[in-house]
């Protein structure tokens, strides 16, 4: 058993990186694998309410979202530069956050034995 | 030790499926083991039979499939990354009903979770591409 | 072996943020390779602001792109291969 930290950096939509980034996270526990999650630069994005991408044919990246929690992935961590630098509060998140600073993320990375960033 | 290699960026648009090849030869050269090679996201690409190199260029599909036969490794294409990009097998287009198949030979489709094991079973894994 | 993590960078400065990111996450005792575009870190002009940092480039890369590393170590692929066996985890910045 290994723990996986997934990172991604990607704003939703413009791209499946946010998708296969979850798709990730998700596989690993569902192959009873610990795993975080920590969004940095534009995937802080990924957690502003209210997405309708029905207007651009794509699928809800929310339905995946609501997902993380029944497989034990409750906590997002968050880079809390990023989330400054582009406005963002936790308050106004879809789910739960732990904002990290530098010594936060060094120490995140610390916990886990496998890190990919997606 | 034991090495799991994730490739996400594709051959041509990025430099990273070609340094993951160099990589894995310099493994194999030193005596370490490959659990598995896992193309995921773009990297399928590398994968595709059907990407055709001039004479005076690499054909980084090709030179994959020669690597991963010649050695009997284990590499596995993400299914759902791969035939949404267009890397298919004749099981799958079968069952969409479409013609042709680009695969190449020594690679298989399966989920993600033969990546989350690999990684689980590896001493190392390293990731090769992925970001944009 | 220690508990380290080796950070691959394979991005130049286009992606300063990316560079950025790696910096904040590096721990003592952690080293970083440059790669693939990543290797214009590793010139004379970035030198002093990863003077703090266990830095090494990648000379296949270097070659490729005529440019010299200043003031870091210079590993081939095999030296890649020892990076990623003496580091328990590694972490790429793409």
């Amino acid at each position: 058993m290994k723990r996986f930290l997934i990172i991604a950096r990607q704003a939703p939509y413009g791209s499946a990186a946010a998708r296969e980034a979850i798709e990730l996270a998700l596989a690993c526990a569902l192959f009873d694998q610990p795993v975080s999650l920590l969004l940095l630069d534009d995937a802080c994005f990924q957690l502003l309410p209210e997405h309708k991408p029905a207007a651009i044919q794509q699928k809800n990246l929310a339905a995946m979202q609501q997902s993380l929690p029944l497989y034990d992935i409750d906590k997002i961590y968050i880079c809390e530069k990023s989330m400054h630098q582009r406005g963002l509060h936790p308050e106004s998140l879809s789910l739960e956050v732990v904002p990290l600073d530098a010594a936060g993320m060094k120490k995140l990375i610390r916990e886990h034995e496998v890190v990919i960033n997606v | 030790m034991k090495f799991t290699l994730l490739i996400q960026s594709a051959p041509i648009d990025s430099q990273s499926s070609a340094t993951a090849l160099r990589f894995a030869r310099a493994l194999l050269a030193k005596g370490h083991e490959i659990e598995r090679i896992f193309f995921y996201r773009s990297g399928v690409q590398s994968a595709n039979r059907l990407a055709l190199a001039p004479q005076d260029e690499t054909n980084l599909p090709l030179e994959w499939q020669s690597f991963i036969s010649e050695n009997q490794l284990d590499a596995v294409v993400c299914i759902a990354a791969a035939i949404r990009r267009g890397i298919v097998n004749a099981a799958e287009t079968a069952r969409y009903g479409v013609e042709g198949d680009n695969l190449i030979e020594a690679a298989e489709l399966s989920g993600l979770g033969q990546l989350v094991a690999a990684c689980a079973a590896s001493d190392r894994v390293i990731t090769f591409g992925g970001g944009a | 072996m220690s508990d380290t993590t080796l950070h691959i960078l394979n991005r130049g400065p286009n992606q300063a943020e990316l560079l950025n990111h790696c910096l904040d996450s590096y721990s003592d005792g952690d080293a970083l390779l440059f790669i693939e575009d990543g290797i214009y870190w590793a010139t004379e002009h970035y030198a002093e602001q990863l003077s703090q940092f266990h830095c090494f480039a990648l000379k296949p890369d270097l070659e490729a792109r005529g440019v010299s590393a200043s003031g870091i170590q210079t590993v081939d692929d095999a030296g890649f291969v020892d990076l990623c066996i003496n580091h328990s985890r590694s972490v790429s910045w793409s």
